[in-house]
């Protein structure tokens, strides 16, 4: 399989280079970039460009119309529109570097020293950031300004200390999330400095996004540079963008052009910064995408194949009427990718699970075991379409043979109600910011059109059918109150509340303790016998199968490669693949091989260590 | 609860006293001529001594900072050097205007960018694109070019409303809402450009949870998910983007009062700070500043009440 990875050619690194290349590539990149280009040209070029000085005044032609030798005509003192919009382009852009070079210069080092060492520095910092962040600023250079004068260049050095914790807090984050990396520990181990460690590795990570932030932030000092000045409040003897606002603004009754062509200026540099950060971090973004996905390209490639030759495990399922609580038949899921092709991550999988038997789905990370259980619930992700095959749900379609998404109105009939979910990871699948009463007891409310004290009584026993101590104290609970292993108990409760006829557990017990994973799968085995569902459980772990499931499914790269009953699998694996996924079991990981005894039942460990609350 | 909150009141009165110290001191370099300013050209030496002495100018600045801060404790902020309104008159007549503007915009902006956001973030599409490019653009026209746009035609060419408006606190409710309406549009649409992509953004972020995968297994509708607890778990992130407009646009009515000539903070503001009079600028920069606190404060409350993790800590 390692052959077709390559083929995929999204090779791993990805050079600066390639960043500028997208940021031109991008239509709106370049676009922002000729705007820059036009304006940093105008302010350079500036003496050569303009015929006049920017304070030539010419008394006797005053609010002319454009033409002639003033190509926009002139102010109500008879200056050069032109020649002073070229000027202020100037002065304009040299003030807003001025800025965000001061708040670099500020917040830069401190958000770097800050994140590194933290400490009281970091503190201090802190308070300090918190304060300037709670001033409006304008006043603040109002304030300024009546103190030191009227000068562009002083107002910018100000507002660049008002705005520097916008980067402080950039670098500090950034900074703190990579202190703890391996690599900086093994520079650290190394030998090098600190000043050399902070060079090298850790300013290379907030490079990128100080060049995003110093583009927005051009484009807030040169607002708020023109919006003091059309307060009247700028250097009358300079000619700026914001100045001549202020002078358009007095004359709009007799010349609104005035306005527009400051305006334009203003809100095209502005425009052209915020396009241009977009774009850079757009550019950055991609870079990232591309370095990503190393694990989904195995499955990738091999679903590239062309479908029908591959009818490899078709002994699955025939295409008869049988009456199957689950029938998965030929199923096809795939992302459509940027370049129009899709990339397949499950290929032509047939398989079905009666009421009251387990079917495990084995095989290894990106094998499409959990995008084949998601299909089945209708909750793959928003880009996901299913590109051939169908799933009936105890006869009738959930996915017709012609749909490329699942139908949500044919599944909400279903889902919640006869089919439900365990999830792996307990934690994140309990909503924060509610108790664990309140997500037991609205979805019964919902499905089984009960009254909430009766949702709650049934949810207080199935609390304690699952096996949790004192079911009170843990409906009023909040998720972050209780353990992992309680989590998952309370999603087991909240997957069978509502009396499904299948159950859809997607790796229930990986992200458990080991003491604790052992309780969980009997809880599982338990309740299923008691209720007699359909279950499918989707698992890495083959110790896992052997302890619950009838039978299994083994998935690699998207296909099935084998499935049959689990005795005679696991006693004679016909595909190498299976063969390899028990070989690499039995010797690599030997607490988990309950495969040795066959049958024996997991041992009852203590139940007790569960009970924390 | 309350020792939260006593806490946090208690920073900010440290935040308060440093920003008046640090406001003081700069204020101080810009008071030389101020005895001249006030008395004019022509007023003798021994005239603009006697009025040094009696502003306290002659003291040195730790004195009449403590001065300063000893009166303003007891909410006496002193009285205008200009005109002898006293500071705090000045301020609660305009604060009511300042205070109307900014409020129904942060109101407007809430409800819009909320919508919008979570449009652009579930229903992706041409609201997203929209979304997404009125950002840009709303980005590049700061709030007061949008307002010299709005002014120039609504009220100068088409003369739907007032160019200039002279409402006072007790004006009528017609002539408030005249006034107010293009300075309004000016702020919100600036407001919700830029806050319903961070919106958009928070709500994306909380779509791709987990959680949200889980509730739909339950077969709870897409509607409650999003109302009851996406927008439950995303409204913290929405509430700092609108606390952070919040504190913008008190600086930003500044200019927005002037071009709709309304007799708010920022007339005040302006007036006071190119003047020197510093009574009146520490009077602005501290209602500022306690009301920029407040609504901190308010945040973190609600952040407080709708995170159970913060509840419990």
């Amino acid at each position: 399989m390692s052959q077709t990875v390559e083929l995929t050619g999204q090779t791993g690194t990805v050079v600066r280079s390639s960043v500028v290349k997208k940021i031109v590539k991008n239509p709106l990149g370049l676009l922002a970039l000729a705007i820059l280009a036009v304006m940093v040209g105008l302010a350079v070029f500036a003496n050569f460009l303009a015929p006049f000085d920017e304070n030539f005044a010419n008394i006797g032609k005053t609010l002319a119309a454009p033409g002639g030798e003033n190509l926009l005509g002139t102010d109500s003192v008879g200056r050069d529109v032109w020649s002073r919009l070229v000027f202020g382009a100037r002065t304009t852009l040299l003030s807003a570097l001025l800025c965000a070079a001061v708040a670099i210069a500020i917040g830069l080092p401190a958000g770097l020293i800050g994140g590194y060492y933290g400490g009281k520095f970091d503190a201090a910092a802190n308070w300090v950031t918190n304060v300037l962040m709670s001033l409006p600023g304008i006043i603040v250079l109002l304030t300024v300004r009546a103190a030191m004068g009227p000068s562009v260049w002083i107002s910018m050095v100000a507002f660049g200390i008002l705005i520097s914790p916008g980067y402080f807090r950039l670098t500090r984050t950034a900074v703190q999330s990579v202190r703890n990396e391996l690599y900086v520990d093994a520079a650290r181990v190394a030998g090098l400095s600190d000043a050399a460690i902070i060079s090298r590795h850790i300013f290379s990570v907030v490079r990128a996004p100080i060049i995003i932030q110093t583009s927005m932030i051009c484009g807030v000092a040169i607002a708020i540079q023109s919006g003091l000045e059309f307060l009247g409040l700028g250097d009358p003897t300079v000619a700026t963008w914001g100045v001549m606002l202020n002078e358009g603004f007095k004359n709009v009754y007799l010349n609104p052009l005035l306005l527009v062509w400051p305006a334009a200026a203003i809100g095209l540099t502005i425009g052209a910064l915020v396009l241009l950060g977009n774009a850079i971090r757009d550019a950055l973004e991609d870079a990232d995408k591309i370095k990503a996905p190393k694990r989904g390209t195995g499955a990738a490639g091999a679903a590239e194949r062309v479908r029908p030759a591959q009818g490899a495990s078709g002994s699955a399922v025939e295409t008869g009427t049988e009456h199957h609580l689950v029938k998965v038949s030929h199923l096809g899921v795939g992302y459509p990718q940027a370049d129009g092709s899709v990339k397949k991550v499950v290929d032509d999988v047939s398989f079905h699970v009666d009421r009251g038997e387990v079917l495990g789905i084995v095989g290894e990370s990106g094998s499409g075991k959990s995008q084949t259980a998601f299909s089945i619930l209708g909750l793959l992700p928003e880009a996901a379409r299913i590109v051939a095959g169908s799933i009936q749900f105890d006869g009738k379609y959930t996915v017709a043979p012609t749909d490329d998404r699942v139908s949500q109105t044919r599944l909400s009939e279903f889902r919640g109600k006869r089919i439900s979910y365990i999830p792996q990871e307990p934690m994140s699948n309990l909503d924060p910011a509610f108790t664990i009463g309140h997500q037991l007891v609205t979805p019964m409310v919902r499905v089984l059109k009960i009254s909430k004290a009766e949702a709650k009584e049934r949810a207080l026993k199935l609390l304690d059918d699952v096996g949790i101590r004192f079911p009170e104290k843990t409906f009023n609970a909040y998720p972050h109150e209780v353990s992992g292993g309680m989590a998952q108990r309370v999603l087991i409760a909240g997957a069978i509340s509502c009396e499904p006829d299948l159950i859809i557990a997607d790796e229930p017990t990986t992200a458990l303790d080991v003491t604790v994973q052992a309780d969980v799968l009997d809880l599982i085995r338990d309740l299923q016998k008691r209720l007699n569902v359909g279950v499918i459980l989707v698992t890495h772990n083959f110790g896992v199968v052997a302890d619950l499931c009838d039978r299994v499914a083994v998935m690699q790269n998207g296909r099935l490669v084998e499935d049959g009953p689990v005795r005679e699998i696991l006693r004679n694996p016909k595909d190498p693949y299976t063969r390899k996924l028990l070989g690499s079991m039995l010797e690599g990981k030997e607490p988990m091989t309950m495969l040795v005894s066959t049958g024996a039942p997991a041992a009852k460990p203590e139940d007790e260590k569960e009970a924390v609350l | 609860m309350l020792n939260f909150i006593l806490k946090r009141v208690g920073a900010g009165v440290v935040v308060l006293a440093a920003i008046s110290f640090f406001t003081y001191i700069l204020l101080y370099f810009s008071s030389t001529n101020i005895a001249r300013n006030i008395l004019g050209e022509y007023a003798s030496q021994e005239q603009v001594a006697a009025k040094e002495i009696e502003l306290g100018l002659d003291q040195p600045l730790l004195t009449r900072f403590f001065d300063w801060a000893r009166h303003a404790i007891t909410g006496d902020f002193g009285t205008s050097w200009f005109n002898s309104e006293s500071v705090v008159q000045a301020i609660t007549t305009r604060l009511p205007i300042t205070l109307t503007l900014v409020v129904v915009s942060i109101v407007c902006i809430a409800v819009v960018a909320t919508l919008l956001g979570m449009a652009a973030a579930v229903k992706r599409g041409w609201i997203d694109r929209l979304v997404q490019g009125a950002a840009v653009v709303g980005d590049a026209i700061p709030n007061f070019v949008l307002g010299i746009i709005l002014v120039t035609i609504f009220a100068i060419q088409l003369q739907l409303f007032p160019a200039t408006s002279s409402i006072a606190p007790d004006s009528g409710a017609n002539a408030w809402v005249l006034s107010m309406t293009l300075p309004v549009i000016a702020l919100v649409i600036n407001g919700v450009t830029s806050s319903a992509q961070q919106i958009r953004s928070a709500v994306i972020k909380q779509l791709e949870k987990d959680y949200v995968r889980t509730l739909r297994s339950r077969g709870i509708s897409e509607r409650e998910i999003l109302f009851k607890h996406v927008l439950r778990s995303a409204a913290p992130a929405g509430l700092t983007v609108l606390s952070l407009q919040f504190v913008g646009m008190l600086g930003g009515v500044v200019i927005i009062e002037q071009i709709f000539a309304l007799p708010g903070m920022g007339a005040l503001a302006v007036q006071s700070t190119t003047m020197g009079d510093i009574p009146l600028v520490m009077g602005v920069v501290l209602y500022t500043v306690i009301i920029v606190i407040i609504v901190n404060l308010l945040v973190d409350l609600i952040n407080g009440w709708l995170n159970p993790k913060v509840r419990v800590s």
